[in-house]
């Protein structure tokens, strides 16, 4: 057993330690390969500095000076992202899986809610959260699922920052079609299209009068649906089999819905008919398998086909669990390993998903005037030998410390004792 | 007696429930031992087939193969640069500088690769929960009892998998199949080679030894506490493992009286063996060394729990598996010379995996004598084994530990085939072992590494540059969604 006496690490756990108290962060990241992850951003800006003040980013360039007051951390070269996206997630709504009480991510209700809003569940203080932003996750979709006594129509996630304060205003409805929500759609998936059919001409005519036995919604959910049709934000479909993609943009374009396409396994068969309907998809770039007769054509090379067919493909695991999102930048990296170009890569798990959530002026790029949401990487910031030295998220400079942390410190001390028993 | 640990595992000592008139030593099973009585007063020959569902695996033969000038990491803890490896008849013959390629042989240029020992995987539910996951691939738990020592994983595995091929392709080239963990015992385990075969006896690793799969925990305690049958708790679990091996022991006492009677060549018409039970069997075999315990267990106090209840039966466990608090008992665990097969970074799913850190793999393997290996329990986990060993290191680099390449690649090579017990035969890059190798595209530990060339027994299994163009499993084959012509 060696021990890498390492001075980066060290100066930058001190510099977490004098800043974690701060409110507001300043500070000059000297010396970066800065990758913005920004809409033109092909190839990274080397040598170059990045100023942060008061948490907003307020200069990018070379050479910059340290204004009186702020703390330089060189990053000799390392590379700088935006924080990280975490996926499709739970983070914050499930502590421990197979644990209902601790579990709030999804209703039981046997009805269709899209007004169940998850969001009002999210735990800010979950462990989850230091750990994935130790790890570089500076940001999430809080999710919510369909599970069996619940409804396709998921209900309202948001995106969230994992600084630990509250979701702002953006929502997105979430809505699951295939043979997985067959169960929620009386045994068949041509009733998931006639349900959702349904439910949007109760929306449209609020006032249309039926007994209450034949109502899909109730009240708030024919408005909340209403919104949703008229655009208040995304609604993203799951769905994998080709021909139930093009169903769905169908049905995108009919109602003319802000609509997303999720899990996609065979989304690469469908690629220029999503493209041409303009429709970004999220997907998980490690399903290569025919987990499901709606995933027989899974592949690797699925983003790679996507994105050179014109479309914009963000990533989340396809699997919501919590720990889940702390794989998106793995699976992002075994996408380019499969063809697809670094900097679509990385923006795959940054702007791209900012963008589809509607807050990219907060997450996903780094940009003169945006709140300060950035990571310093060890090495390449889409490989699994890499991890953060520094994170910055929400403008606040975060602890490297977690619960994961806490115990490795307390069994590693035990071990070089020699009792860890 | 009870504890012995056979020198040869796969010598079995065949249990003699039955004898014959005729000297049952006529079975031409290699190392079967039977009782020669001549009086014996039974009629129908019965003996154990120690041998039963026999390997058919054989690899074919190949011309010689000169690997040259790569990046060797040896699993045995060495890093060889610019260094030539030649198979032939499946074996590795020759590792060194300069090698003479022999006439016939085939030479591939690596100069600039890496070439590692075959990936193993010793937690894998491949073919016994195939892809496409419909109720009728759920063939990994007998979930129907407690204690089901008598089913064997192998009997559920279905070779047409498509997980297989996906496996192969990703380096790994062993993999250990078991049944689920719904149940305290849940069943024989076994190792295959990554093969493409219409049978599973086609895969079967010759002459490994059988594993049995226990599990600890919650997993027992749920499926079975939500009937209203024991186990329902942790004290139900142990409870319900020390029924089983005490029963195993009376079978045992009754089989070694039965011995030594009819040995004895007593004239005794009412003498009868002990009735065979498949299922006692297998626990016997456990007690008597011939098969490796793989045992479920998340929680440090669990695990030493196990390793007492071992030591009150004499019988040795062989690896904890998923072990995500092994981290908290490193010392414990390896002067019990246990492994630990653990994933690099899966917590939360449940409160036994409250506590997993990413560190759990560096921290097991620092312990003096630590043993850590990387394990799937995954199709998708599979087919990175070499990430998330890379996962491990970088956690350990940021706790301050340095892990050289040459050293993590036992985790998913050597170590993984010591605790299936054929690290004699394969899971390092030396002389005369199986030639299972790897040729990466580069260093194996990045998510930028791909398997270019994977060999089994030799035999390349996969080519990256030559990619079969129908797939091997035949549920894949003509399938128009699985097919490049787009809808």
């Amino acid at each position: 057993m060696k021990f890498i006496k390492s001075i980066s690490i060290v100066m930058l756990a001190a510099v977490g330690m004098s800043f974690t108290t701060a409110a507001e962060l300043d500070l000059l990241i000297r010396n970066a390969t800065v990758h913005t992850a920004t809409a033109d951003a092909v190839t990274p800006l080397k040598n170059t500095d990045v100023l942060v003040q008061s948490g907003r980013i307020t200069a990018i360039g070379k050479n910059l000076q340290a204004p009186a007051g702020v703390r330089t951390v060189d990053a000799a070269g390392r590379a700088v992202t935006p924080g990280i996206f975490g996926g499709l997630s739970r983070v914050g709504l499930e502590e421990i899986g197979l644990e209902r009480t601790t579990g709030d991510h999804s209703h039981r209700l046997g009805q269709m809610r899209p007004e169940f809003d998850v969001t009002m569940a999210f735990n800010p203080e979950s462990m989850s959260l230091g750990i994935h932003r130790s790890n570089g996750v500076t940001f999430t979709v809080l999710t919510p699922g369909s599970v069996s006594g619940g409804s396709l129509v998921a209900g309202l996630g948001a995106p969230t920052s994992l600084d630990g304060t509250l979701p702002g205003s953006n929502r997105a409805m979430f809505i699951d079609i295939g043979g997985d929500a067959n169960d929620l759609s009386g045994g068949s998936r041509a009733a998931q299209f006639m349900l959702l059919r349904q439910a949007v001409v109760e929306a449209r005519a609020p006032n249309l009068v039926m007994v209450h036995d034949e109502r899909l919604l109730t009240p708030s959910g024919r408005q909340v649906l209403l919104d949703y049709l008229r655009g208040a934000g995304p609604i993203v479909f799951d769905v994998d089999r080709a021909v139930d993609i093009r169903r769905t943009l169908d049905l995108i374009k009919e109602e003319k819905i802000r609509g997303v396409i999720r899990g996609g396994a065979e989304a690469w068969r469908v690629a220029k008919d999503i493209a041409a309907a303009g429709v970004p998809v999220i997907i998980d770039p490690l399903d290569n398998l025919p987990d499901s007769f709606d995933a027989l054509g899974a592949r690797l090379t699925n983003a790679a086909r996507l994105r050179a067919a014109g479309v914009n493909v963000a990533f989340s695991m396809r699997s919501p669990g919590v720990y889940e999102a702390g794989k998106v930048r793995q699976a992002a990296g075994n996408a380019v390993t499969h063809g697809l170009p670094w900097h679509d890569g990385l923006a795959a798990i940054t702007r791209i998903p900012a963008e589809i959530f509607g807050v990219a002026d907060r997450f996903g790029s780094i940009a003169v005037g945006r709140p300060a949401d950035l990571v310093l990487w060890s090495g390449d910031p889409l490989d699994v030998t890499s991890l953060p030295q520094l994170v910055v998220a929400n403008g606040k400079l975060q602890s490297l410390e977690s619960r994961h942390s806490a115990l490795r410190d307390r069994y590693f001390e035990r071990l070089k004792n020699g009792t860890a028993r | 007696m009870l504890n012995q640990i056979l020198k040869h595992p796969l010598r079995l000592v065949t249990v003699v429930t039955a004898f014959t008139a005729l000297t049952a030593c006529a079975t031409t099973d290699a190392g079967t031992r039977s009782v020669n009585t001549t009086k014996a007063p039974l009629a129908s020959p019965a003996t154990i087939n120690a041998t039963a569902y026999p390997s058919t695996y054989a690899p074919p033969t190949v011309a010689p193969l000169l690997i040259r000038g790569a990046t060797i990491l040896t699993g045995t803890g060495a890093r060889l640069e610019e260094t030539d490896l030649l198979i032939r008849e499946g074996k590795i013959v020759a590792i060194g500088r300069a090698l003479e390629a022999p006439a016939e042989a085939v030479v591939i240029d690596a100069r600039g690769k890496w070439v590692t020992p075959g990936i193993i995987d010793v937690h894998s539910h491949l073919g016994v929960y195939a892809s496409p996951g419909v109720d009728a691939h759920s063939d990994g738990n007998e979930a129907t009892a407690p204690a089901t020592p008598q089913v064997w994983a192998e009997h559920s595995i279905w070779p047409q998998d498509p997980g297989f091929e996906a496996a192969l392709e990703a380096g790994v080239t062993t993999l250990h199949v078991l049944p689920g963990s719904a149940n305290l015992f849940g069943g024989r385990s076994v190792t295959v080679k990554n093969v493409p075969s219409t049978t599973y006896q086609g895969m079967k690793f010759p002459d490994a030894p059988h594993g049995l799969k226990m599990a600890c925990g919650e997993n027992p305690k749920r499926v079975y506490g939500n009937r209203r049958t024991l186990p329902s708790t942790r004290m139900g679990n142990v409870a319900g493992w020390r029924a089983q091996w005490i029963e195993a022991q009376e079978y045992m006492r009754e089989q070694q009286n039965y011995e030594r009677r009819s040995a004895a060549a007593e004239k005794n018409p009412a003498l009868r063996p002990p009735k065979r039970d498949l299922r006692l069997e297998t626990l016997a075999g456990v007690l008597r060394g011939e098969i490796n315990i793989q045992h479920h267990c998340y929680r440090a106090d669990e695990m030493a729990i196990v390793l007492d209840m071992a030591k009150e039966f004499g019988y040795k466990v062989t690896a904890f598996h998923h072990a995500t608090e092994a981290y908290k008992i490193s010392n414990l665990l390896a002067e019990n010379n246990v492994c630990a097969a653990v994933w690099a970074d899966w917590w939360g799913f449940k409160m036994e995996s409250y506590d997993a850190i990413p560190e759990n793999m560096v921290l097991v393997d620092a312990a003096p004598g630590g043993c850590a290996i990387v394990h799937s329990d995954s199709s998708e986990g599979i087919q990175r084994l070499n990430q998330e060993a890379a996962k491990g290191m970088a956690y350990a680099e940021r706790m301050g530990v340095a892990i050289a390449p040459e050293h993590a690649i036992k985790w998913l090579t050597s170590n993984a085939a010591k605790a299936l017990s054929v690290d004699s035969r394969t899971g390092s890059i030396e002389t005369g072992k199986m030639a299972d190798v790897v040729i990466w595209s580069g260093n194996p530990f990045s998510v930028y590494a791909l398997a270019e060339t994977v060999l089994i027994d030799g035999v390349t299994r996969f080519e990256r540059s030559a990619r079969h163009a129908t797939p091997q499993s035949d549920f894949l084959l003509g399938q128009p969604a699985a097919m490049e012509v787009l809808p």
